[in-house]
């Protein structure tokens, strides 16, 4: 791959989801674009581009720009947070909910190990069916591969407490399968997040961990921009431990690096003068 | 100064007592290694170990009868036993938990998922 050919294609995923490649990506984006040219049926990557610059094909940009930001994700990522979220916010906010009923958003939720790993901490509670996520990505495959909820014996051993396996998985040949109560807890929705997500109503509990670092700035602020606009008044925010993004001052640190939680009291205050307020470090 | 905590790695096959014993070193732990159950028994009423890496089918004493003898020694309670084996059918390893193991870890496996599980029981 040519440093012309790479940025072709930092040039097509900046333009189709305001993600930035780094320069030193060249090897990962090749391995990753192998597959969608073996699909293609062309010998290899820089063929693929190059078809690609002879014929803006849209089908085939999607392809490439979803093969290229495939996000690594693994099953309760940042045992922390997800500690924090099972133990802690969940419980409160379930709490807070006169019939228990929970709207959990997944933003970039990738192979789907994010969700399932909240359908999980969800069966802890006192009602899990009254718990709904909605798992949001760009990515077809991805999203394929989430829905049918089959993960392979490395996958579901990274991240993954042995009993959450025995308790929610069925092994089928050599793979493992996350059970079919759990698999209703989750609704998939192939979009993308520069796009608007108002259709999807507002939540209790929002995630979107790093997604926001690899956006340009003008992505950055739009995604940001809907993400709090899906949080309901006591909604938590999770975004990447290592992330520290511009939020609205409504938005309090709640326990865990990355974790957010908008406070009513403040919102109301700061409505008139809304401007946002640089990112705060954490205690 | 930090007293070096130990793993012995327990297995019949000498290639994946290699392979593991280079892992758990990667994770600061000093390695031992037991060819079978017996063996890891004789170690460990010498010195107890602070976990132990445990495969399941073995000649002489296999993993499950070793993890019942172990917490019938005095301080065999102490050690963070992890399951080690190609044995991936959910009722086997269902009776691996049921016998005391802290987490399992099927076969084959990398290092990534050695550090994953040691994470998850809290010793790394």
């Amino acid at each position: 791959m040519t440093p012309a050919d790479l940025d072709f294609v930092a040039a097509l995923v900046r333009a189709h989801a305001g993600v930035v490649i780094r320069a030193d990506k060249a090897f990962f984006i090749e391995t990753r674009l192998g597959p969608v040219a073996r699909r293609e049926k062309v010998p290899g990557v820089p063929a693929l581009l190059e078809k690609l610059r002879q014929t803006p094909d849209p089908v085939l940009t999607r392809q490439v720009v979803e093969a290229t930001l495939m996000q690594e994700t693994s099953f309760f990522r940042d045992r922390a947070v997800f500690e924090r979220i099972g133990k802690v916010l969940l419980p409160e906010l379930a709490a807070r909910r006169p019939d228990g009923r929970l709207r959990v958003l997944c933003a970039g939720c990738a192979t789907g190990q994010e969700a399932y790993s909240i359908a999980m901490l969800a069966t802890d509670l006192a009602a899990p069916a009254a718990v709904e996520i909605v798992a949001v990505d760009f990515g077809q495959f991805p999203l394929e591969k989430a829905r049918t909820g089959l993960y392979t014996h490395f996958e579901v051993q990274r991240g993954l407490p042995i009993r959450r396996l025995l308790a929610h998985f069925d092994k089928i040949d050599e793979n493992w399968r996350i059970r079919a109560d759990l698999r209703q807890m989750v609704q998939w929705v192939e979009l993308n997040l520069l796009d608007d997500l108002t259709g999807l109503g507002s939540f209790d509990l929002v995630l979107c961990r790093n997604v926001l670092g690899s956006l340009t700035p003008e992505a950055q602020t739009r995604v940001l921009a809907s993400l709090e606009a899906a949080c309901r008044p006591d909604a938590v925010l999770v975004v990447g431990a290592q992330e520290a993004p511009t939020l609205s001052a409504a938005f309090r640190p709640a326990g865990s690096p990355g974790l957010w939680q908008r406070s009513q009291a403040v919102a109301q205050a700061s409505a008139s003068a809304s401007a946002p307020v640089p990112a705060r470090t954490q205690a | 100064m930090k007293r070096v905590r130990t793993c012995l790695v327990v297995d019949d096959s000498r290639v994946m007592r290699k392979v593991a014993i280079r892992i758990v070193e990667q994770l600061e732990f000093e390695g031992i290694e037991a060819g079978d159950g017996l063996e890891a028994l004789t170690y460990c009423r010498a010195a107890m170990p602070d976990a132990i890496l445990l495969d399941w089918s073995m000649p002489v004493m296999d993993g499950i009868e070793f993890l019942r003898r172990l917490r019938a020694e005095p301080d065999g309670a102490r050690p963070v036993v992890v399951f080690c084996s190609a044995e991936s059918r959910p009722e086997r390893i269902r009776l691996a938990i049921d016998h005391g193991a802290a987490e399992y870890i099927m076969k084959p496996f990398d290092g990534d998922i050695i550090a994953s599980k040691f994470e998850a029981v809290g010793l790394i």
